[in-house]
């Protein structure tokens, strides 16, 4: 009963299902991401994106679906895949009292690259660390954990990388230069499944995905993902927003309302009705409205508050 | 599609010196391994090998002689003894042992002196209370030598020739509720048994919930290992660490504690690293049970204890209840004690060895396979 092992497709898993203890932690979950394909993988904390991340490398045994990581199956191949797949932890998991140079040998060692020494010198200078390669890795700053994190398990030349939040805790510009990486990778012809909670970073990939609590709510590139949810939306621009929010908030055909500072974004499926709403109400206040295109940030928290609604009793 | 992964020395070798690297860089440990042997064999050994004096011990005196006198004030003043009264008979002495209260019990028969000056080899008789057997046994060593000093200097003159002979007396001695008459020797050779059943147990208990509790454990089993070469390359370090901590304790045994050392070195340290290969086996184990390092000590302690009462190496095992013997039967100490006192003590070869070598080697394959069962391939 294994999905087929579509050759165009880097995973590609079906109704995969989680639990722990009486908790349904990956509800249904099915996501195709295509060879060479940057695949951002969103939800809140605790919606199951590292659980099931962790099921398509091997780490966790599913309790029912199935599915494929580079033609291999997730349940009986999990040794192939793990010598195929470049896996990046959410929290930084390579050894504090080893120096970089270590950690890299070691890793190099266990995945028994060729040329060892040469690749491991190679990565040392990607990374521009040559000169700190003898400095123990838990010395190294939150952007340099990340960035020798990803070295390393790029090291055995993955095909596909699953990155776990790869850049929690990271500045805007370690940021920039990680994506841009990243990007040079699927070039190459990398797949790359990555989760995060950085809008800027969601509107890089080329697909998304969204989940909350353990069911995957949208999938597509990131316009389909904004269509899928029918939302229309108005920004309002002026000062004392606040009250106006709340005022706002009690309307006939406002769905959600989100304060950027000086802006309010008010939306609503029903179009219309909302147009009417917004327009009554800003007429009196000395604030200006303008219709604007829904944005992946606007449907994100859309989707995060219904889903709250509808399994709202779960923690 | 999938290739079996099969055991690879090369990924073997990367954790083996991983952990060599991380050991080096971990200086409390290393502290650890050259410190708990020299701070417990200091503790243990000299607390346990001092030599006691002044113990309380009582006479039962049927006969009052010079020569009986002279006896008692010898024990005196070897400083071992200390005369605390007078026992009108047997029952009393017996009772006095019984609760403790004096640790020896010397028995003048009526007639002694008379017996003596006849020829007739009389004998004193000294009870001591053998449950503390370390406390009596240097003053019962001292005890012929002080009758012998008797001998010289009560029989002369026309009772000459009587100190001639090869004994005008004899001190017979009765160990009481100690059928096994442990000597202070037995204490440091045990000692190494308890010293790397601590420290195996303990360090290896550790290796693995430390790489949980660190969140490395995620990424090694992201890695291509199999569990084998992760435990065996996780242990390798160990047994260098446990035949390290052998040497220093069988040093100290040699020239601190002028242990005497009958058997092979070479059998030696090949049962030790037998014994440590059992402990590793079972640190590792617990390593996979324990959820974290916290939980990984309290097992260590909870195995450690049974191994310190149950193996011989504090109370004799013929002592113990048959139920008691049977639980002993299952831990490595009690081989290893039988073992290295065996070769250090009593020169045992090959052939008196293998009925304790051998249980060694059952544990170390069973539990080693437990532990490999017990891996956790996945984080579930």
């Amino acid at each position: 009963m294994s999905a087929s092992a579509n050759p165009d497709f880097a995973i590609d898993v079906k109704d995969l299902n989680k639990h722990f203890g009486d908790k349904h932690v990956v509800n249904n979950v099915s996501m195709r991401v295509r060879k060479g394909e940057i695949f951002g993988f969103l939800g809140p904390n605790g919606s199951g994106k590292t659980t099931t991340i962790r099921m398509m490398c091997g780490l966790l045994k599913p309790d029912s679906g199935s599915g494929t990581c580079l033609g291999y199956d997730i349940r009986r191949d999990s040794a192939d895949i793990k010598r195929n797949v470049g896996y990046m932890t959410q929290r930084f998991s390579f050894w504090d009292d080893l120096t970089i140079r270590e950690n890299l040998d070691f890793v190099a060692r266990m995945y028994q690259v060729p040329g060892r020494r040469d690749v491991v010198q190679k990565s040392l200078e990607d990374l521009g660390l040559v000169g700190r390669a003898g400095q123990l890795a838990g010395e190294l700053s939150g952007g340099w954990k990340q960035r020798m994190a990803l070295a390393a398990c790029m090291l055995h030349n993955p095909m596909l990388l699953l990155l776990d939040e790869p850049t929690a805790g990271v500045d805007p510009k370690a940021r920039c230069d990680f994506w841009d990486e990243l990007q040079g990778l699927a070039a190459r012809g990398v797949s790359v499944l990555v989760s995060t909670h950085y809008m800027d970073e969601a509107v890089r990939c080329h697909k998304l995905a969204y989940i909350a609590y353990g069911k995957l709510l949208a999938q597509g590139s990131a316009a389909e993902v904004v269509a899928s949810q029918h939302l229309s939306s108005w920004a309002i621009i002026g000062e004392k927003l606040v009250q106006l929010q709340e005022t706002l908030r009690q309307q006939p055909g406002v769905e959600q309302t989100v304060s950027f500072g000086t802006v309010l974004h008010v939306s609503g499926t029903d179009a219309d009705l909302l147009q009417r709403t917004v327009a009554a109400t800003v007429a009196h206040q000395g604030v200006r409205a303008q219709k604007i295109d829904t944005g992946l940030e606007d449907v994100f928290i859309y989707m995060m508050s219904r889903s709250a609604d509808n399994f709202g009793d779960r923690p | 599609m999938s290739r079996r992964n099969g055991f690879s020395l090369v990924r073997w070798w990367s954790i083996v010196r991983k952990e060599f690297l991380q050991l080096r860089r971990d200086r409390v440990t290393f502290a650890m391994i050259v410190g708990i042997p020299i701070l417990q064999m200091a503790l243990f050994g000299y607390a346990i090998n001092t030599d006691p004096k002044h113990l309380d011990t009582a006479v039962i005196s049927a006969d009052n002689s010079d020569i009986t006198r002279s006896f008692i004030s010898a024990m005196k003043n070897s400083d071992y003894f200390k005369f605390v009264g007078q026992l009108p008979d047997e029952a009393a002495g017996r009772d006095a042992l019984n609760r403790g209260k004096v640790l020896f019990v010397v028995t003048i028969p009526a007639g002694f002196t008379r017996q003596l000056l006849r020829h007739e080899r009389p004998a004193l008789l000294i009870e001591a209370d053998g449950s503390d057997p370390i406390a009596g046994a240097s003053a019962l060593a001292a005890v012929n030598g002080i009758a012998q000093s008797v001998i010289q200097k009560e029989l002369t003159g026309p009772l000459a020739p009587l100190a001639g002979s090869p004994a005008a007396f004899d001190v017979e001695i009765h160990r009481l509720f100690n059928p096994e008459g442990i000597t202070q020797y037995n204490v440091v050779p045990g000692l190494m048994g308890v010293i790397l059943t601590l420290t195996m147990v303990m360090m290896t208990g550790l290796a693995m919930t430390r790489e949980r509790e660190r969140g490395t454990m995620e990424n090694l089993l992201t890695m291509p290992s199999t569990p084998i070469e992760v435990m065996t390359g996780k242990l390798i370090p160990y047994i260098g660490i446990g035949l390290i901590q052998s040497t220093i304790i069988l040093l100290a045994a040699r020239f601190v504690f002028h242990v005497p050392f009958f058997g092979n070195i070479g059998a030696v340290y090949l049962v030790a690293l037998l014994f440590v290969a059992a402990n590793l086996t079972v640190g590792i184990t617990f390593s996979s049970l324990a959820g974290n390092q916290l939980q990984a000590v309290q097992l260590t302690v909870f195995y450690f204890l049974p191994n310190i009462l149950l193996s011989g190496f504090m109370f004799p095992f013929q002592g113990m209840p048959k139920w008691a013997q049977a639980l002993g039967n299952l831990l490595p100490l009690t081989y290893f004690n039988r073992l290295i006192r065996g070769i250090m003590l009593k020169g045992n070869g090959w052939a008196d060895s293998w009925p304790s070598a051998w249980p060694l080697m059952v544990f170390t394959l069973v539990v080693m396979t437990v532990a490999v069962k017990t891996y956790r391939r996945t984080l579930d």
